[in-house]
């Protein structure tokens, strides 16, 4: 009885501070449509903070308002970010802000580094909560109590806010219309500023809450991002109550699954997610999502045209100077090029599936990834030769893309993208804990190529072959009535499915495809690398291939592969530095800053005008 | 009180208003006439500010409105009536007036939520039901009421007789006529000439972007030429 | 009387407990323009959804050329000749005029999940034919984008007649246009529907439309259905006049 009691409890607690920063999350979104990937950096700041601030203050202030004192500087943190940074791109297309949040994550990562040092921190204990307590012969910590009041309190003070206020008020409207809300003559500049302020706030609160518990480390950030977008996608965006309840129902599943199958409470999650999007596509208290707020936005793009003589021209005389790079290239700039086409091929497989198919995917690393583990576990495991792992690699990512899309398609729009993400993690979380068959964190080792492919020349050309192939595949297959199709299941639905287009299988089919041509990617990486670890499918490369492709332009079909190798590149370049994490987040915040509109549209826009003057 | 000159407006790379001008007494109705696609939600938006114009003048009540976001340009007292409605769905009737109320202004009448349901009957009876859970002739209603509350001296009035059954096209223009008499200044946007001419004091018609003609409403009806050339009823 | 093109039965929906339709039945004969009319929320989309298949109805029966269509897809009912319209129109923005009626041929012709030639070359000729029939066939490679919205539902009416279709649902299809280009797309529309001898259902709040062009009027109202009779007897009817077209009938319907 007692056990059973502390079960509940301690799934209520867990599920606390995940409530926290979820809810934060969702009301930045509702209001900014911005997916703050920057999220979890503030959660991490939150626990850094309360570390410095508690170890400090208690004395003067007290436990209680040190802890809130670091929320509310993290708060502040957020409004720095919203004011300096954000506020200058909302009207920018595509998702772009992404790009700066991701800029966000690797400075906050950094400075934290400079501040903190890199030694986990741990926290002090709530004074008056160290204990635990009996219930029934069962002993639970008091903190643990004193998270599932906060939670609890947080929620209802959040109902208050949101009901009861005339703030709240315009919250809701603007969540719903925010240009409208601007017409009826709210200042929309500050009540985005607001909502910034306070879900920051939640993050760090969340951060702070977390201290006494799990202390405070630098891998905290991308540790929680997953388990907040899978509570915001289960309670449904929006619904501050339903992240409460996913949150609740998730952590719950999670302390009585480990009873049952220690082993699996991931693939427990993961099945719970499953049962709870086939009943409610939209989570628990969700709403469909309007058509075109992810994605689509600014003027629809052209129709296709074959590519002009120019321009033929210009593309056979770059692939001719790629086939003659070994003659004048040395070695460091063929291991570096060989990067780049791969990441071209790998960019070019999600511009695929976010820009024609506008199914935007946060975790195609695992398409990646999973090509990668494929081969690298038909090589360790079954003597396989380099040949017959790489074609392994793609069919398995089909594969993998064919499970996770099945479930992604009935979604669009953000939901999707925060689902690929979450299916990614389990993806990573599975190939980081089953030690037996992947090494864990140790990765695979000793993966190289046939004797005939193992000179650095000689698996240049290999790449090159595959990747330019590759590319000019998915481009091909953009022209052809499968990738119209696609282009037409994302330009309107209904009308799609009034002229017999199966949207769902279409979408499907078409990320599955994409999953496909990402394992290609990932089967030369690991080759070219003689090795693969669980960071190639983590979150943080998920994002890579996303920068690459938005800073390249969704809208271009060359976009993808100008993004991979300009980025590749800086990151090769940057990498170096002790702190380059510093550098290369404030170069890329810099450049969102320096070309609102993408470095594609900026461009489009300035060869537009230039033709115009002319005329 | 307000007037307009040579106005240019572009989405993107589309010129969509070339050169264009118009003025607007106080207390008068201004009907801006001609079909979908013509420019004319265009034109209440580059004034009401969710759409930059790119050159061009807006002075209301000798103030310079360029480059004003829409909310500066609702303080100064323009309301705005979107075609679409863009009700808030998920606000009750009562929320959806709250996010439009404005401080009062001097020398104009306070609109009170008691005040609007006199207008407007039948939102006094669902004032706790959620927007999204209205008709479209209601949700018109509330579109309306919406922007009084922000007490505006000017209100731009986007095709609000668009996609309503006939009886209440017939309300909404009584409605107007009411709103007319209580002295607020309108732009009445519209393609529908029949309902335009029971309210407008005068019409401006727009073609591609282009204003193709200006004069009263009675001067329009006289001409026929007009008439066949642009709105062909 | 002739076989019927579509026969309704007791259609029901609600949705959360509000009853959406109530017990609606009608029928449709070939080459038989039919409006349907009522104020705002009376269920005429909901009607509409349900008999494309977007919605499953609670109870009753679709019967579409004799075949019972409740449960199937709105897809598979496409497949059996039923051409949409949208009162919003529903295009493909980022492709020309001529592609967005050859992705309806493409699609007639199970050619989607072909990965061999360009789409843009597939069923030109046909696809042209199309829309020189709709009147817009100079403006074949204009992006659909950059249409004027006229344009786009004559582009909608050549997209939905692509798989020849024996069925036209046309949801308000005059909806924001001008009064002129009305009357020019539902000319077109009669003479269409004259010449392969289709049916016609469409909803439209345009009364002139609708007293010009429909062979039968039925009136929606709350759900259930007040009216099913010629233009005449139901411009005519008190109730309806009551619940939707007000009292100055006469001068809108003759103007």
């Amino acid at each position: 009885m007692g056990f059973f009691i502390v079960q509940v409890l301690t799934g209520l607690s867990s599920a606390a501070a995940v409530f926290l920063v979820a809810s934060g999350l969702s009301i930045i979104f509702g209001v900014t449509r911005v997916v703050n990937f920057a999220h979890g950096s503030f959660y991490m700041l939150g626990a850094f903070f309360a570390y410095t601030f508690t170890s400090h203050l208690t004395s003067v202030v007290g436990f209680w308002v040190a802890m809130l004192l670091s929320a509310i500087a993290v708060g502040l943190i957020g409004v720095v970010v919203e004011i300096l940074i954000l506020r200058r791109v909302y009207q920018a297309p595509e998702l772009f802000q992404l790009v700066a949040t991701f800029g966000v994550i690797l400075v906050i990562q950094d400075l934290a580094l400079l501040v903190w040092g890199a030694e986990d921190l741990l926290g002090p204990l709530a004074p008056g909560l160290d204990s635990t307590v009996n219930i029934f012969g069962t002993l639970l910590p008091e903190y643990d109590l004193a998270l599932i009041a906060l939670s609890l309190i947080v929620l209802v003070a959040l109902w208050f806010l949101f009901n009861r206020t005339r703030w709240g008020c315009l919250v809701r409207a603007a969540t719903e219309d925010r240009e409208m809300v601007g017409a009826l003559g709210v200042n929309q500049t500050w009540l985005f500023t607001g909502t910034f302020f306070l879900g920051s706030l939640l993050a760090g609160l969340g951060g702070a809450a977390q201290l006494p518990k799990g202390g405070a480390s630098l891998l905290m950030d991308f540790e929680i991002l997953a388990a907040i977008f899978v509570v915001v996608v289960v309670g449904g965006m929006g619904s501050i109550l339903g992240a409460y309840l996913a949150a609740v129902l998730i952590f719950e599943f999670n302390a009585f699954g480990i009873l049952i199958l220690p082993e699996s409470t991931l693939v427990l999650m993961f099945l719970l997610m499953a049962i709870v999007l086939i009943l409610r596509p939209w989570g628990l208290l969700g709403k469909p999502e309007a058509p075109g707020q992810l994605g689509q936005v600014g003027p629809p793009e052209l129709p296709y045209q074959s590519a002009s003589r120019p321009l033929r021209i210009i593309g056979i005389l770059f692939v001719c100077f790629l086939f003659s790079l070994p003659a004048f290239a040395d070695d460091f700039t063929l291991v570096l090029a060989i990067e780049m086409l791969i990441m071209s091929l790998f960019a070019a497989s999600l511009h695929f599936a976010m820009g024609p198919g506008g199914m935007v995917s946060f975790g195609h690393a695992a398409f990646f990834g999973g090509g990668a583990y494929a081969a690298a576990l038909l090589v360790s495991h079954a003597n396989a030769p380099m040949e017959v792992a790489m074609l392994f690699a793609p069919l398995m990512s089909g594969v993998l893309a064919l499970i996770v899309g099945w479930f992604c398609v009935r979604l669009s729009g953000v939901y999707l993208a925060m689902l690929t993400m979450a299916f990614a993690q389990v993806a990573w979380s599975i190939v980081f804990q089953w030690d037996a068959a992947t090494g864990g964190d140790d990765g695979i080792l000793g993966i190289w190529p046939s004797a005939w492919a193992s000179d650095r020349m000689a698996y240049y050309y290999l790449t090159l072959i595959a990747s330019v192939g590759g590319i000019l595949i998915l481009r091909h297959v953009l022209f052809t009535p499968f990738g119209y199709a696609m282009r037409a299941v994302r330009d309107s639905a209904v009308r799609s499915e009034s002229i017999g287009i199966r949207v769902s299988r279409q979408k499907w089919l078409a990320f599955a495809f994409s999953g496909f041509m990402a394992g290609i990617a990932g089967g030369l990486f690991v080759f070219s690398k003689g090795s693969v670890f669980p960071d190639e499918m983590a979150i943080p490369r998920s994002f890579d291939a996303l920068i690459m492709v938005l800073l390249g332009g969704v809208k271009t079909l060359w976009g993808p592969v100008t993004g991979a190798s300009v980025f590749t590149w800086l990151h090769d370049e940057i990498s170096r530095f002790e702190y380059w994490r510093l550098l290369l987040g404030t170069l890329i915040i810099a450049i969102v800053l320096a070309f609102p509109q993408g470095i594609a549209g900026f461009f489009g826009n300035w060869w537009h005008r230039l033709r115009n003057k002319g005329i | 009180m307000l007037e307009i000159s040579n106005l240019n407006t572009y989405y993107g790379r589309a010129h969509i208003l070339t050169d264009l001008s118009l003025n607007v007494q106080r207390g008068e109705v201004v009907a801006l006439l001609g079909r979908n696609g013509a420019g004319k939600s265009t034109t209440l938006k580059s004034i009401n500010g969710l759409v930059q114009p790119e050159s061009g003048s807006i002075v209301f009540e000798n103030e310079s409105l360029n480059r004003q976001s829409a909310h500066v340009v609702c303080r100064r007292g323009i309301g705005y009536v979107p075609e679409e409605r863009r009700i808030f769905t998920d606000l009750t009737v009562m929320e959806n007036l709250e996010v439009g109320t404005r401080p009062p202004r001097k020398e104009f009448p306070v609109w009170t939520p008691e005040r609007v349901f006199e207008i407007f009957p039948n939102l006094a009876e669902m004032r706790n039901r959620p927007g999204g859970q209205m008709s479209g002739g209601e949700q018109q209603m509330l579109t309306i009421a919406r922007t009084l509350m922000g007490n505006p001296k000017l209100v731009l009035l986007d095709e609000p007789s668009e996609g309503l059954a006939p009886v209440i096209v017939q309300q909404m223009a009584k409605t107007i006529h009411d709103l007319k008499r209580e002295g607020l200044t309108i732009i009445l946007s519209e393609q529908n000439l029949r309902f335009a001419t029971k309210l407008a004091d005068r019409a401006y018609i727009i073609e591609k972007g282009v204003i193709q003609y200006e004069g009263t409403m009675d001067d329009l009806a006289a001409d026929e030429d007009v008439r066949n050339a642009y709105l062909t009823v | 009387m002739s076989e019927t093109s579509l026969q309704i039965t007791g259609l029901s929906k609600s949705f959360g407990g509000v009853q959406a339709v109530m017990d609606v039945s009608f029928s449709l004969h070939p080459g038989e323009l039919l409006a349907l009319i009522g104020p705002n929320g009376a269920g005429k989309t909901t009607c509409f959804n349900m008999l494309n298949g977007q919605l499953k109805p609670d109870s009753g029966s679709v019967m579409l050329f004799s075949k019972e269509t409740v449960g199937l897809k709105p897809a598979d009912i496409w497949r059996l000749g039923v051409g949409r319209t949208f009162q919003i129109t529903a295009t493909y923005s980022s492709m020309t005029v001529c592609e967005n009626v050859q992705m309806a041929l493409l699609s007639d012709r199970q050619q989607l999940m072909s990965f061999t030639r360009r789409a843009s070359r597939m069923y030109r000729p046909e696809a042209l034919e199309l829309l020189k029939q709709v009147g817009i066939v100079e403006q074949e490679d204009r992006p659909c984008s950059t249409l004027a919205y006229g344009d786009l539902k004559r582009v909608e009416l050549a997209v939905a007649l692509a798989n020849n279709p024996r069925l036209l649902l046309m949801d308000e299809p005059t909806a924001g246009m001008a009064p002129k280009e009305r009357v020019e797309l539902m000319a077109l529309t009669a003479d269409i529907v004259k010449e392969r001898n289709l049916s016609v259902l469409f909803t439209e709040h345009d009364m002139d439309v609708v007293f010009a062009h429909a062979d039968r009027i039925l009136v929606l109202n709350r759900g259930k259905l007040i009216a099913d009779d010629t233009p005449e007897n139901v411009r005519n009817n008190p109730e309806v006049r009551m619940v939707y077209l007000g009292t100055e009938t006469e001068e809108i319907a003759h103007a």
